[in-house]
């Protein structure tokens, strides 16, 4: 088994051993080759998605050519946001700063693209060359009457979750300056969701047939004019937390708008976030509307997913993914599959979050924080799994391997957010699991010869174990106060 | 020629920042020089979020794993100097993949503070005497400071200068391809062996990047340019450096020849006939032995391939984009098919590229058949296009967007190919390289014709 780098030990536990608070939230170790990306990086996959901004990166070439069209974030309308712009610094800039270039790019390209706001992300060597991006960003914004928002991004200055900070700070900036008139008592801004293969679009409908109204998606399909009236809204709904608590609480404290966490992924999420909602906005009728649509989505899907159940009962998973919270539903979600997870790892969560997966998982279970390729792969092959849930660069570990894999990142362009996306991810986990071309991979046809193979129905798949699958998520909802955690009290 | 690709080109609006751009930054390059040396793991210096997103561009074109560590810079680091954060990572490494080889690469953040990689290196080894250490050496790739190809070939160079040393002459082949395909050097292997030459091929990730399926994962993938290889570099016959924009004082071929006598033979990366041929000649010379028998069966098949096919792309416009050697390959292969590469781009500043368009096309550059822009990006490209026409695009699948706008088909060829599997079995070089691009081009006007056709033929 893989030795533990030293200063990573209380980053790993089992469930069933001695339990411990993870020692979570700090810097990568240097040399441990982390899955995590930088401040930079936090910073720009929230902003990504805003479609009429102009999204300029200040600094050399990288750290626009990487991020170039990389996300599955659909836009309704423009799409600005799929376009990379960068300063594209050389060393005559660092030498005598990058100002002036920063100014005549932010200037030609307004003026070509018409952006209703700017965001200039700041990476690393800009602080160092003592470039003033905020005066910078000031003078054009004064010129060209937009909102021209400094992004301070500087990819060392912290973890990436730190960057998720300096994304909120500069869309704080932007709420408050829109009308909100004509927005309703019944209405929600959408925090957290990217609208990955239009996942915001499902969950919009979800909403308008409950008679909520959605004044601001941040950032998914995302408006600068939208963020700008966010604060009118009654309530927000708090998705991938690690990205948006930030915002979510500057709200709650600026404009008085409470918060609810939620999670779109997997029936029983989902359906407990529109109950939630419902609740919140105390409608009987609202309630009765929702309890409708639960009951009309699962009945469209469930048939489907308990097929998939039968054949996938038994199976075993491994999830590392960026968002703790993302975590929580996707275990459920498994399990709603008859697939136990083995391990469950992120990059960002807290400990709160830990203890709670603790809790939520299986004995035996793996929890991580801030993993890397060769302890993901030594997870892999000492629980066996058939099924890795990641990112692009948890792929090929999985794939090196002959292990099932399933995209759940920024990546994906498959909808796996709300029922219908429960019934796609049903589909994926499938397609991963039972492709034939795992009995030809040398470590499955090792395995073949000791191991029987799990076959479809091996274990407490019977009607009455499916009928209480769906039924669990149709029974009165979670209490609204169990779902609220201590930190967001309304 | 056709009176429009003659005309002068429009004034449009010159932009000073570059949009969607045609190049990635030069650790990216490192990086990959680095995987092609055997038990090796690339490290930079730097912030951690260099080595993943550098590890997500690179797996997804080869789809295969892809460890980069970093010293994961922090505040205290960038105002003191990383030397800690170097030492511990290098500490980090070696325990979790026991590497036979450390390759440290800059990056802007290290650059700019003005960390003395090669003083950290020393006072590493010296705190570390007791213990055997991997081989380390650094190399210096500022992002701000050239393009990935050029912190592929610094990398390359940098591996040379650490470890090749002077050594008894022996009837051996340096080749430094450049940044070619796992295919690519797989093929390349294949000639010396089918010559009976003995080869050293520098970098080679033809295994690490494109492996096989594994029962138990392997830290280090197996394959790459052993460093012993390396160290016997400076006693061969002779080297072989592909690239016709290299700066040619700067590069690992020139520093053999100059620390080691190694004679140094600059040709063109071998794309199409006469580019190739180019090559065949200096291994004939080198060796003494002959081309190989199957090897002129491959040229003559070709060549009659050449002509089976010669009517679908007479006289059709290509654009042309990408790294400059690639693009001047494929802009030799072009021309001698009958396609005029109408624009030759590249995100690369070599100043050289014109001229070495002019070589492979008999000065069709300077006559302004070809229009040739260096540090071009994809906007740059996208509004020529919409002047210039082409009936297809040829380059990395970064300009699927532009050709979807202009509505002609993309040759996906290069680095990266992000939006189809197969990018690192690409087979560009050699006559074998040509007769796939070959086919693969004029297929692909076949069908459009027949696509476009009312009648729909299905008999071309």
């Amino acid at each position: 088994m893989l030795k533990i780098l030293e200063g990573r030990e209380r980053q790993i536990q089992r469930k069933g051993e001695e339990p411990f608070a993870m020692d979570c939230g700090k810097q990568s170790l240097a040399g441990s080759v982390s899955q995590r990306a930088c401040v930079f990086c936090g910073s720009r996959v929230v902003l990504y998605p805003i479609a009429d901004a102009l999204h300029l990166v200040h600094g050399p070439i990288g750290c626009a050519a990487f991020t170039w069209d990389i996300r599955g974030a659909l836009s309704s309308g423009p799409q600005l946001h799929r376009l990379s712009f960068s300063t594209d610094l050389r060393e005559i800039e660092v030498i005598h700063g990058g100002e002036k270039k920063l100014y005549a790019a932010l200037c030609e390209l307004i003026d070509a693209h018409q952006p209703k706001a700017a965001f200039v992300y700041a990476t690393c060597i800009i602080g160092i060359i003592g470039d003033d991006v905020d005066a910078v960003c000031k003078r054009v914004s004064q010129e060209k009457g937009i909102p021209v928002l400094a992004v301070h991004s500087e990819g060392f200055k912290g973890t990436k979750k730190d960057g998720y900070r300096a994304a909120c700070d500069a869309m704080a900036q932007l709420i408050g300056s829109g009308s909100t008139e004509g927005i309703g008592p019944l209405s929600v801004n959408l925090l957290g969701d990217f609208n990955l293969a239009g996942e915001i679009w499902m969950v919009r409908d979800y909403f308008k047939r409950m008679g909520v109204e959605v004044v601001a998606c941040v950032t998914g399909d995302g408006r600068v004019g939208d963020i700008q009236r966010a604060h009118g809204a009654a309530l927000n709904l708090v998705q991938c937390s690690g990205s948006m608590m930030h915002l979510a609480k500057s709200m709650k404290e600026t404009w008085k708008v409470p918060f609810l966490r939620v999670s779109y992924f997997g029936i029983e999420d989902m359906a407990q976030a529109l109950y939630d909602v419902a609740k919140f906005f105390h409608e009987p009728e609202m309630m009765a509307r929702t309890r409708e649509l639960v009951k009309e989505e699962v009945d469209a899907i469930m048939p489907r997913i308990l097929e998939y159940r039968r054949i996938l009962q038994g199976r075993k998973a491994a999830i590392y993914v960026g968002g703790a919270f993302k975590t929580f539903s996707l275990v459920r979600a498994l399990r709603l599959l008859g697939i136990k997870t083995v391990l469950a790892g992120s990059q960002t969560g807290n400990r709160e979050d830990y203890e709670q997966l603790r809790e939520l998982c299986d004995e035996g279970t793996i929890i991580v924080d801030d993993s890397n390729p060769l302890e993901l792969a030594s997870f892999l092959e000492e629980k066996a799994v058939d099924l890795f849930i990641g990112g692009v660069k948890e792929r090929p570990i999985a794939y090196k391997l002959g292990v099932g894999f399933c995209d759940h990142n920024h990546e994906r362009k498959e909808a796996l957010a709300g029922f219908s996306g429960m019934l796609n991810f049903a589909r994926e986990v499938h397609s991963s699991i039972m492709s034939p071309v795992w009995k030809l991979t040398p470590r499955n046809r090792d395995a073949a010869q000791t191991v029987t193979p799990v076959h479809a129905c091996d274990a407490g798949c019977n009607p009455s174990d499916d009928t209480l699958a769906s039924t669990a998520v149709l029974a009165v909802p979670r209490d609204l106060e169990a779902s609220v955690s201590k930190e967001q009290a309304l | 020629m056709s009176a429009s690709s003659m005309a002068p080109a429009k004034t449009r609006p010159h932009f000073l920042s570059t949009r969607n751009a045609c190049k990635l930054c030069a650790p990216l390059g490192a990086c990959l020089a680095l995987r092609g040396i055997e038990g090796a793991i690339p490290f930079l210096h730097g912030s951690q979020g260099c080595a993943t997103y550098m590890r997500r561009y690179i797996i997804s074109h080869f789809r295969e794993p892809m460890d980069i560590a970093a010293s994961n810079f922090n505040e205290t680091s960038a105002i003191f100097g990383g030397g800690d954060n170097l030492h511990l990572g290098l500490h980090n490494v070696t325990a979790q993949y026991h590497p036979a080889l450390i390759g440290i690469a800059t990056t802007c953040l290290t650059e700019t503070i003005g960390e003395d990689v090669e003083r950290l290196l020393g006072e590493y080894r010296t705190a570390n005497a007791d213990s055997e250490l991997p081989e380390l050496f650094a190399t210096s790739t500022a992002s701000y400071r050239g393009t990935h190809v050029d912190g592929f070939h610094a990398t390359v160079r940098s591996a040379v200068g650490a470890l090749a040393q002077a050594g008894e002459r022996q009837r051996r082949i340096n080749v430094l391809p450049g940044m070619v395909s796992p295919a690519d050097l797989r093929y390349l292997k294949e000639i010396f062996e089918d010559f009976d030459v003995p080869l050293t091929l520098l970098p080679d990730y033809s295994e690490t990047l494109d492996g096989p399926a594994l029962a138990n994962y392997a830290k280090i993938p197996a394959g790459g340019t052993p460093a012993a290889a390396i160290r016997a570099m400076g006693g061969a016959l002779a080297t072989l450096e592909f690239g016709r924009t290299l700066a040619a004082h700067k590069t690992a071929g020139a520093l053999l020849e100059e620390r080691f006598g190694v004679a140094c033979h600059r040709l063109g990366l071998p794309i199409g006939v006469q580019e190739t041929d180019r090559l065949y000649q200096s291994i004939e010379k080198l060796s003494g032995a002959p081309t190989p028998a199957s090897h002129q069966l491959e040229r003559g098949r070709l060549i009659d391939a050449y002509v089976d096919g010669h009517k679908y792309v007479f006289g059709k416009r290509a654009i042309v984009y990408g790294d400059e050697d690639l693009v001047v390959g494929l802009t030799a292969f072009l021309s001698e098919i009958g396609i005029t590469p109408v624009l030759c781009a590249s995100g690369g500043e070599s100043r050289l590229l014109a001229r070495a368009i002019d070589e492979v096309t008999d000065g069709a550059a300077a006559a302004g058949i070809i229009r040739v822009q260096e540090g071009a990006d994809f906007m740059d490209i996208g509004e020529e296009a919409a002047e210039l026409k082409p009936d297809l695009l040829i380059g990395n699948s970064k300009g699927y967007a532009s050709a979807r706008h202009l509505g002609v088909p993309l040759i996906r060829v290069g680095f990266p190919i992000h939006d189809r599997i197969g990018g690192q079995r690409i087979l560009h070089l050699g006559y074998r390289g040509a007769q796939r691009l070959f086919d693969e081009v004029v297929n692909t006007l076949l069908e459009r014709k027949q696509d476009d056709s009312s009648v729909g033929y299905s008999y071309m």
